[in-house]
């Protein structure tokens, strides 16, 4: 038997068909990836084994076995005792994903006292022993401290602690990094890495990033659609896939071992230089400086990459370049002269950078009405033909397109105002890879055509090697490392721009491995 | 490339979003706000209509009938029910034998009209405090913020009455009111615009706005005035039967309008002693005013589905996941 | 901690700042003969000058203010005509009409008005939360429609009506209860009890509504999050999530609500007390307004804003006691 078995699983939310007739297994002590891009049907899979679409309309065909249970048969109470008895969940967002308001111990604690029926005592106890297998530091005392009080990081290993409370056959993880720093990423990877091998429980990791699945599992399922499009081990499928889609998804993901082609004429003059910029917010005692004593120079037709983890000041940086935040010390000069004009800006979130009550085509012709001009309605669709869209859809709302259609309405109202320097602002983070790939295409193009500066803000390493010529890695406020991308990338200077290199997932798992315990050194050191 | 267009394609069919006709479309699949919406047109058509009625009925609000009453018997209307006959549909009050039904027409009259007044001068006065606190710098913020929690802070009705205290006399009761509750209870309406100004205006679309060199006042309106009208739309439905009962309650203290105008709140006043008597004489007025207000609670509750449905589908279904699912 | 206190109360005492400021400019700043109005409409040339004097009516407004601000802090002298009153400090100015402090006709209402308060609250505490955790727990079956049904209809009673109906059949036609006549606790504690109940309640059902809503629709919020699916996930019963978990998120808004609630009513429930014939402060606000006794109505103001600015000072303290990240923020 089995640890998991699922038979022709179809979960249907009204007219969506969310799985379509997935079968798979997964052994005891085995790990599995389920991979996929958004809408794939991936996180259902999740929560069907645990039964979490009962009693909410979802109408759920096949079946599904775990340890034995049938979910889809179980009463209750027998559901319940596999709720993170047999089987146990990792969420991924770990800020919400635990009660505000209650002490971190006494959350594990009650989930063991549930399975267990042990003593209040003997919970906290328990709940101390797994805050420390996890990692964190002085559990005993970290116990009675609230979620806010974590970080991210220390959030997920609670989460982990509490899965492993009551010693499960299965693990369930849901995007357990994606909304994690990528050091602190490779870090839980680690965690659940060695866990497994000590506890012998099985894990079934969902994720959209083929590198974190390349990292911590032995078996693939790539998902598309609800439907499973190829399932083999994580060597054959990334090494040499037989799906056309599983071709097309390993070809769009960024990868940090590969530059992009050097290009002859890549710097041109310096079209903006920042020195010494700062940037205060807060005021007495709680008064902190996002952005602390940066100095760059962006020339035109070169990218300038500027990647680091949350909190580095990156946004805060960007938004001080385009003129949208007034510096609290230093300047920004463009060509010679202080000017906001000819700096626009594409963000980051494809549903907020858009007025949901305009047509697009309006957005885009802003920058052109507010010039003065009259007639903007064939220069916008010109602008919209451009990035790629159907000049046709003028009069369309943002709701009414895709995330990846959104940023070319976006990149369509930057270029409308004719800068010379755009700054893009995690363009692509809130996109499937294929579409990154296409967004990223879509800039590299106008760069070549248009002479563009671009400054290109990200947090993922391997996106800002693929589209840059020069990177700035920050840090707390500061640039700790600023270079060609090669020489960032090849010859990193920094310590911490090393251990964020090394905590990037590889694709190929016998360099993961070699990754691991150069992670392990690191740390040590 | 080919893959994302085809995907949007089903998705372009449908109108632009939060139109008047979407609103309608949601609205309509409530069968309860749709009840308490056409009884809300009813007492508008009636306050409107009240010369009218009063015409078909052939009494007016203000005639004295003395020869319906029995002075012997302390006041209490001639005949069965209170005096209900073919002249007089409802009976007639104790004591003055006025003409109960004109009176309850009047009435609606009064109600509605000073809590549609005072909403307007609340929502006037609301989102111009609110916006200004929103753009404007800390120093206008701060006042302006620091006068909202003084009015949020005072009791309505307690500050209402006390103003009603310095109103200048001669000046028609109703708009008084209508005023009065106006200047006292704008600090909700204000406090929302401002949280959804400062809101929207860290939004990424004000951001490019900005930068696309529009000056600050066009971005207010372009930008923000739009999406600040459903919150400001679902706070003032909700205002409305509130006013009501304030003008109502003022009223019945003998401070808010003064008789001969006919009001409710006033109506209930005079009826208590006269239950047994004339029970109609009191239990028109409460019902009424209980009618109306629940009337326009409900349709408020309504007006908030329909411009909110995410929210009001959190509130109405425990678990959330399954909308979000769908979406 | 003691940061937080320190702001809190420096927060409570700008607030309160600002509302004397703004109701002192209403009230005397306003149009017409501030001196005759105060007076009263009896007084003579002389007295109503004598008024003027007093209140310093040649004085610039803001020396006005200032005069005021100081009666509260340290007294003031007031001259009746025929003699000379020292008004002790927290003086809130000096009812002409009455002949008597205000204070002291404020001190002589409250406990009147307390005796409503304090019991309606506790009525409507338990009344209101209750049926919102019931209704949250039954969500989507009939009980949570029928609940949520009375509760809407309950804030859709004006006060004085539901009032107005309990007496007439309670007391009228049943005749289970005397019609209310308000005694003093100190005189006699069984009697307080047996004649408020019926004011008690009528103002407990509607406040209780309200509540209810409240709870419910905090609760439902709670549900829908992150963090109970966590549990939902991990096995966790439904009565340990709704009375655990769920009802820990409504506890916030719920003590707001009431600490507003419960302050306002301080300063005096306007409608019950006129409707049940209770000498508390609001129907002496009443007949300060009907005969336009402007020191009463101000210094009534100032109290029932002291009261609310008091009662939610207390309860962000008494929340920030239970829930340290408050502080924090």
């Amino acid at each position: 038997m089995s640890l998991v078995e699922v038979d022709g699983l179809t979960v249907e939310f009204g007219d969506l068909r969310a799985v379509d007739t997935l079968s798979f297994r997964l052994e005891e002590g085995a790990a599995l990836g389920v991979v996929g891009e958004s809408g794939s049907g991936k996180s259902t899979v999740a929560s069907a084994l645990l039964g979490l679409h009962r009693g909410t309309g979802a109408r759920v065909t096949g079946s599904v076995r775990v340890a034995g249970t049938d979910v889809q048969e179980a009463d209750d109470d027998a559901l319940r005792r596999l709720r993170g008895g047999t089987a146990a969940m990792v969420f991924q967002d770990p800020l919400s994903s635990l009660d505000p308001y209650y002490a971190v111990g006494d959350q594990i604690a009650e989930v063991y006292r549930v399975h267990s029926g042990a003593s209040r005592r003997a919970a906290r106890a328990r709940a101390v022993d797994v805050l420390d297998r996890v990692g964190i530091p002085d559990a005993a005392r970290r116990a009675r401290s609230r979620p806010h009080e974590f970080s991210g990081g220390m959030r997920q290993r609670a989460l982990i602690a509490m899965a492993l409370a009551c010693e499960p056959a299965l693990l369930v993880a849901d995007e357990p990094t994606t909304a994690l720093d990528v050091t602190v990423q490779a870090q839980i990877l680690d965690l659940l890495h060695s866990l497994r091998q000590e506890t012998g429980m099985g894990l079934l990791l969902v994720t959209h990033d083929v590198g974190v699945a390349a990292e911590s599992v032995d078996d693939v399922l790539v998902m598309r659609h609800g439907r499973a499009v190829e399932r083999g081990t994580v060597a054959d499928v990334l090494g040499a896939p037989s799906a056309a889609y599983t071709k097309e998804l390993l070809g769009a993901v960024p990868r940090v071992d590969a530059a992009r082609p050097v290009r002859a004429d890549a710097a041109g003059d310096v079209l903006l230089e920042a020195t010494d910029l700062r940037r205060e917010f807060g005021r007495g005692k709680r008064a902190f400086a996002a952005v602390d004593g940066v100095s760059l120079t962006v020339r035109s037709g070169e990218t300038l990459g500027i990647v680091g983890e949350s909190g580095s000041g990156k946004t805060t940086l960007g938004r001080m370049l385009v003129g949208l935040l007034e510096p609290t010390g230093g300047q920004v000069l463009l060509s010679g002269t202080r000017a906001d004009a000819g700096v626009q800006i594409v963000f980051q979130d494809p549903v907020s950078s858009l007025n949901p009550r305009r047509s697009v085509g309006e957005s885009v012709a802003d920058p052109l009405r507010a010039r003065g001009d009259k007639e903007v309605r064939g220069r916008v669709e010109e602008l919209l033909e451009r990035v790629g869209l159907d000049p046709a859809h003028y009069g369309r709302y943002p709701h009414e397109f895709s995330g990846g259609q959104r940023q070319r309405v976006g990149i369509a109202r930057a270029l409308a105002a004719e800068p010379r320097i755009i700054v893009c602002d995690e363009p692509v983070s809130a996109l499937d890879v294929t579409t990154q790939a296409q967004v990223t295409g879509l800039l590299r193009e106008l760069q070549d055509e248009l002479g563009l500066a671009l400054v290109f803000i990200a947090h993922d390493l391997a996106v800002v090697r693929q589209v840059s010529d020069r990177v700035a890695v920050m840090r707390k406020g500061r640039v700790v490392e600023y270079g060609t991308v090669d020489e960032v990338y090849g010859a990193p200077q920094d310590p911490y721009t090393r251990q964020l290199l090394a905590a990037v997932p590889a694709l190929d798992p016998g360099v993961a491995a070699r990754r691991r315990s150069a992670r392990r050194e690191l740390a040590a050191a | 490339m080919a893959s994302e267009t085809a995907g949007a394609g089903a998705l372009t069919a449908s109108a632009p979003v939060s139109g008047a006709r979407q609103f309608w479309r949601r609205l309509r699949t409530r069968r309860a706000a749709l009840v308490a919406a056409a009884v809300v047109a009813l007492l508008v058509l009636v306050a409107l209509g009240a010369p009218l009625l009063a015409a078909l009925e052939g009494q007016d609000p203000n005639t004295y009938h003395p020869h319906l009453i029995d002075s012997a018997r302390g006041g209490v209307p001639v005949g069965p029910l209170g005096g209900i006959s073919a002249e007089h549909w409802l009976g007639v009050e104790p004591q003055t034998g006025r003409d109960l039904f004109t009176r309850l027409v009047y009435g609606a009259r009064v109600s509605l009209g000073v809590a549609l007044a005072a909403t307007l001068v609340q929502v006037l006065l609301g989102v111009t405090v609110g916006i200004a606190a929103g753009l404007g710098n800390r120093w206008v913020d701060q006042i302006l913020s620091r006068a909202t929690d003084v009015i949020v802070a005072l009791p309505l009705m307690i500050l209402a009455l006390a103003l009603m205290a310095i109103v200048p006399a001669g000046f028609p009761r109703p708009v008084l009111v209508a005023l009065v509750v106006g200047l006292v209870a704008w600090g909700g309406t204000a406090k929302i615009v401002r949280a959804q100004t400062i809101t929207l205006k860290e939004l990424d679309f004000v951001a490019a706005a900005r930068l696309s060199g529009w000056p600050t006042w066009k971005i207010a309106r372009r930008e923000l005035l739009p999406s600040l009208a459903a919150p400001v739309i679902t706070y003032a439905s909700l205002l409305v039967p509130t006013n009501v009962t304030v003008e109502a309650a003022l009223s019945f203290l003998g401070v808010g309008v003064k008789p001969p105008t006919p009001s409710w709140g006033q109506m209930l006043t005079a009826a208590d002693v006269w239950y047994q008597a004339a029970p109609q004489y009191l239990l028109l007025p409460a019902g009424a005013l209980f009618v109306t207000v629940f009337a326009l609670t409900v349709l408020g509750d309504g007006v908030r589905t329909a411009l909110d449905p995410r929210a009001a589908s959190r509130l109405s279904i425990g678990t959330g996941r399954k909308r979000e699912a769908r979406a | 901690m003691t940061g937080f206190l320190l702001r809190r109360a420096l927060g409570a005492a700008v607030t309160l700042l600002a509302i004397s400021v703004i109701i002192y400019v209403v009230f005397y700043a306003a149009p017409g003969n501030v001196a005759q109005i105060s007076c009263g409409p009896r007084c003579s040339p002389a007295q109503v000058q004598q008024v003027a004097d007093q209140l310093r009516l040649d004085d610039p407004l803001y020396l006005r203010y200032w005069h005021f601000l100081q009666g509260i802090f340290v007294g003031q002298d007031f001259s009746t005509g025929t003699a000379l009153q020292h008004c002790d400090a927290p003086c809130l100015g000096f009812s002409y009409q009455t002949d008597q402090q205000v204070t002291q006709l404020i001190l002589t209402k409250l406990p009147a008005t307390a005796s409503l308060a304090l019991g309606a609250m506790v009525l409507w505490l338990i009344l209101g939360v209750g049926t919102g955790v019931l209704s949250a727990w039954r969500r989507g079956r009939p009980t949570e429609r029928i609940l949520t049904g009375i509760t809407l209809a309950g804030t859709a009673t004006p006060v004085f009506v539901i009032g107005l109906v309990l007496m007439i059949v309670v007391c009228g036609q049943l005749q289970w209860l005397p019609f209310p006549q308000y005694v003093p606790f100190s005189d006699d504690p069984e009697q307080w009890a047996w004649n408020l109940l019926l004011p008690w309640l009528s103002l407990a059902l509607i406040e209780a509504a309200k509540y209810a809503r409240l709870t419910r629709a905090s609760m439902l919020e709670t549900l829908a999050e992150d963090h109970v699916r966590t549990f939902r996930a991990y096995g966790v019963g439904e009565r340990s999530i709704i009375g655990r978990h769920a009802l820990r998120g409504a506890v916030a808004p719920v003590i707001a609500l009431n600490a507003n609630d419960f302050g306002s009513m301080f300063g005096g429930a306007v409608l019950s007390e006129t409707l049940f014939g209770i000498p508390g402060l609001g129907r002496e606000l009443v007949h300060a307004v009907n005969v336009v006794d402007l020191p009463v109505v101000v210094g009534m103001v100032l109290v029932t804003g002291f009261f609310v600015v008091l009662a939610n000072a207390v309860a962000d303290v008494l929340y920030a006691v239970a829930d340290r990240r408050v502080v924090l923020s």
